[in-house]
């Protein structure tokens, strides 16, 4: 082990600790100046290109421009944040709190717990096993894993910067409420006997896992090391997403979208849902196009609808899951996540009328 | 000869996480045999709830994540 990698990895001591701080507040600044600049340099772009700012394509170039730079700070901020905030969470942790838990008390805290604990829909598998083999019920695991990819960070931070804070704290309500309501219809149901059978079998019990201290310096690190894994991944979609966006913002003309996607059009909202599912998009992808939505007149209930049958129903987590739930139970998951979102989009469009 | 178990369906952590173990291993001049188990039964047998796990003479002693170097090098140096 070289010099450095010891002093790096030495357990906190009061100057390396500093830096790391000074060094944090020190790019948070960085990011508040870079981030107050972005319009100037839209204009900047739209300008040195010629196009006239008022033509459709002129308007698309310029969302694109403002936006993606824009999106991808905000993410990073907001993962970054997430990332630290994760670090005090776990799987096994939230699993602890979760097992033999009452369903009610235990939808509510499973689908709270969902936003902060770490989770990827690579170990839903796992993860959903480790939960129903420990005594957490399954309706309660249901609350969980509803919640976990629907209600995630990267969904409230973007929809907090682009749409604003009323439908993102919107979107966080209903979202935990879908994930309670269906994990607890899920759980009335006693469909146990739907598991795949070997899933039945196991009963390991959880595991005590030695503490891990974590330092301050890690938990910096650890939400550095979550922007290096989560935007790393998602930056192609958020750039396919603010393309379509851009598109939808210069070209589609907004009384067309304000008669589909309209309020007073009944069949908009089960149509979103239904056009959402075999979807498979994250939350980054899926807000730009949703803030450009909104721009064209589609009503606020549609969209959050389809926002939430992309995100929650997809079909490649239904075929990760296939492994430990049989065909029938994954219809009944579908059905009963699927009724919810389109409740929460007809009384969307009822209440904001 | 230490006996480590990775744990993880085959994601690119798990994969990682096994290379980890090897580098520690043969800096600190520890033998260790790796293996990968990938069976989601088996994973779930040994009580966690996130991947990858590690898995050091039948002890998990990690679930989640990469482990940190200086923990793998405390794991193996036991």
């Amino acid at each position: 082990m070289s010099l450095s990698s010891i002093t790096e990895h030495a357990p906190s001591t009061g100057p390396s600790t500093a830096k790391w701080i000074g060094g944090t507040v020190a790019a948070l600044i960085a990011w508040g100046v870079v981030y107050s600049q972005l319009v100037p340099f839209s204009e900047w772009v739209v300008a040195s290109t010629n196009v006239d700012p008022k033509s459709h394509f002129g308007e698309a170039i310029s969302f694109f421009a403002y936006d993606t730079p824009k999106v991808l700070m905000l993410l990073t901020l907001v993962v970054f944040g997430m990332g630290v905030v994760r670090s005090f969470f776990s799987p096994e942790k939230t699993r602890a709190l979760l097992a033999g838990k009452r369903e009610g008390v235990g939808n509510v805290l499973a689908a709270s717990l969902g936003i902060v604990t770490p989770f990827c829909s690579c170990s839903a598998v796992p993860l959903f096993i480790g939960f129903v083999s420990a005594g957490v019920p399954l309706g309660v695991t249901f609350s969980f894993l509803i919640s976990a990819p629907m209600v995630n960070e990267v969904a409230l931070g973007l929809l907090f910067g682009l749409v604003g804070w009323k439908v993102a704290l919107t979107y966080l309500v209903f979202g935990l409420a879908v994930a309670i309501v269906s994990g607890w219809i899920i759980g009335r149901l006693h469909l146990e006997h739907w598991l795949e059978e070997w899933v039945r079998n196991i009963r390991s019990g959880a595991v005590d896992l030695p503490p891990e201290d974590l330092t301050v310096v890690d938990r910096i690190k650890a939400g550095i090391d979550a922007v290096k894994e989560i935007v790393g991944n998602v930056w192609p979609w958020i750039i396919a997403g603010i393309a379509a966006g851009a598109f939808i913002h210069g070209y589609v003309p907004s009384d067309l979208l304000a008669t589909i996607m309209g309020r007073d059009t009944w069949w908009s909202v089960p149509a979103a849902v239904l056009i959402g599912i075999p979807m498979y998009s994250n939350a980054a992808g899926i807000i730009p196009v949703v803030e450009a939505l909104l721009a064209k007149g589609a009503a606020l209930g549609t969209v959050l609808a389809f926002m939430m049958a992309v995100i929650a129903l997809s079909l490649p987590e239904m075929i990760i899951l296939r492994k430990v739930l049989s065909v029938k139970l994954i219809a009944v998951f579908v059905g009963v996540v699927g009724t919810g979102i389109l409740a929460v989009g007809f009384l969307f469009n009822a209440l904001f009328s | 000869m230490k006996d480590v178990k990775v744990l993880g369906p085959g994601c690119k952590r798990c994969v990682t996480t096994a290379e980890m173990v090897q580098t520690e291993a043969n800096k600190l001049g520890v033998p260790v045999t790796i293996e990968k188990v990938t069976d989601y039964a088996a994973i779930a047998g040994y009580g966690i709830a996130s991947t990858p796990g590690i898995v050091i003479d039948g002890k998990v002693v990690h679930a989640g994540g990469l482990p940190k170097p200086d923990d793998l090098a405390r794991w193996l140096a036991a």
